[in-house]
């Protein structure tokens, strides 16, 4: 279960986060909406350790964390950005098992045979070879949220996930993140897109900007 | 043809101080110059001012006149070179400053998004550079790095300005030994060769780099 306890980040003078407080329940979807300069992907940012947030507390399982520095503990949180952020360098099965080799410290065959496996479960499994750039959008972000599923993380967090999708494969990944529900995989899904959140969440969060 | 026959083994032993500048130069300001463009993005001012300065110096003036301060200069303060290596030396500074330059730039070019991608994945910052960021920047400034290439192999002949024997210097013993310009005639062809290696040979790499984009 994740805890944030009065979360405030300002950029400069400007308050983007004011006290922000939310609980996400092992397991669940948590989806956050709101219109644009909400604060919705820097509270994920903050969330994902991208941030330094300026006062408020995390909670981890019953423990305190800060996501900024704490890099070396399993408690990872694993991210899907907007735009995917593949590496355009390596394959989509390099991509894949780079960190778990070298974070990890899994072997290359493990590791490999991990991500096929997650390949396969997501229908990747012919692309495993291909390059990011031979790879349609949907399939860039279905990499995406396998290279970040093959580091074990207690929590999975989606920015805008639908924002460059058709429907069709909205459709999609909104299957896939409810069957990753099922799984058991606590996730938190920022959106301005709120049909697909209210087709998803377990719960829902609302931010507004501030003045 | 017979003449050619003559003057050939003072072209190839000049060729081959051409060659041995040319590779050591290359071997050692690549890394460096990898070394001094990361060292333009750090945020510690008195280091980004230092390389500043040191990129100004070399990009100013002319190599030839660098080789002269490192030859018959640096020995006033007590820094004395064989010929060979002031020759080295003052190439592998000259060389590092525009690689290092050509580097920053590619550097820049690499989204931030390739940088938190990394860290949410939690590689460390040598591991982002080794398998991310540097194969994106290699494969982005190699054009550029092609171009410096091509003009080191050319470059090296203003050795001769400190007494070393290079390709070029071998011609013009022989041309004015022979008072004929048939050796130069020889000297552009082994250039031209020298510098078609060099092409190909970028060519493969930019070939290699060219199966992701």
């Amino acid at each position: 279960m994740l805890e944030l306890k009065g979360i405030t980040k300002k950029f400069g003078g400007k308050t983007i986060l004011d006290g922000v407080n939310l609980t996400v329940e092992d397991g669940k979807i948590l989806t956050i909406v709101g219109p644009s300069g909400a604060g919705k992907t820097t509270l994920l940012r903050c969330i994902s350790g991208l941030e330094e947030v300026d006062s408020g507390e995390f909670v981890l399982d019953g423990q305190t964390f800060d996501p900024a520095t704490n890099r070396d503990n399993d408690s990872v949180i694993g991210v899907v950005f907007q735009d995917y952020q593949l590496f355009p360098n390596l394959t989509v099965l390099q991509n894949v098992t780079l960190a778990p080799t070298m974070v990890l410290k899994q072997s290359a065959i493990d590791a490999k045979k991990e991500a096929k496996r997650l390949l396969d479960q997501l229908n990747l499994g012919d692309k495993a070879d291909l390059y990011p750039y031979e790879l349609s959008g949907g399939q860039k972000q279905r990499v995406a949220i396998v290279r970040a599923l093959a580091m074990h993380p207690k929590l999975l967090c989606y920015d805008e996930p639908t924002s460059a999708l058709d429907p069709d494969l909205r459709r999609e990944v909104q299957q896939i993140i409810v069957k990753l529900r099922d799984e058991g995989i606590t996730q938190i899904v920022v959106t301005h897109d709120i049909p697909f959140a209210e087709a998803i969440a377990d719960q829902m969060m609302r931010v507004e900007p501030k003045d | 043809m017979h003449y050619f026959s003559e003057i050939l083994p003072s072209l190839i032993s000049g060729t081959g101080m051409t060659l041995s500048i040319f590779f050591w130069t290359i071997i050692v300001s690549v890394p460096l110059g990898i070394l001094v463009g990361l060292g333009m993005k750090t945020k510690f001012k008195p280091l980004t001012w230092l390389i500043d300065i040191y990129v100004w110096l070399m990009r100013g003036t002319p190599l030839l006149l660098q080789l002269i301060f490192v030859f018959y200069g640096l020995p006033i303060i007590g820094i004395v070179f064989q010929r060979y290596d002031a020759a080295l030396f003052a190439f592998i500074l000259n060389y590092t400053a525009y690689f290092a330059e050509i580097f920053r730039g590619g550097l820049q070019a690499i989204p931030v998004g390739q940088y938190e991608s990394a860290r949410v994945l939690r590689l460390t910052r040598w591991q982002t550079l080794r398998k991310i960021v540097i194969p994106q920047v290699v494969k982005i400034v190699l054009p550029s790095i092609g171009n410096e290439v091509i003009n080191l192999v050319k470059d090296s002949s203003l050795v001769y300005v400190i007494g070393l024997g290079d390709l070029l210097r071998a011609g013009n013993v022989a041309m004015a030994r022979d008072v004929t310009i048939a050796p130069m005639l020889l000297v552009g062809i082994i250039y031209l060769l020298l510098t078609a290696v060099c092409t190909l040979v970028l060519h493969q790499l930019e070939k290699h780099y060219s199966a992701w984009r």
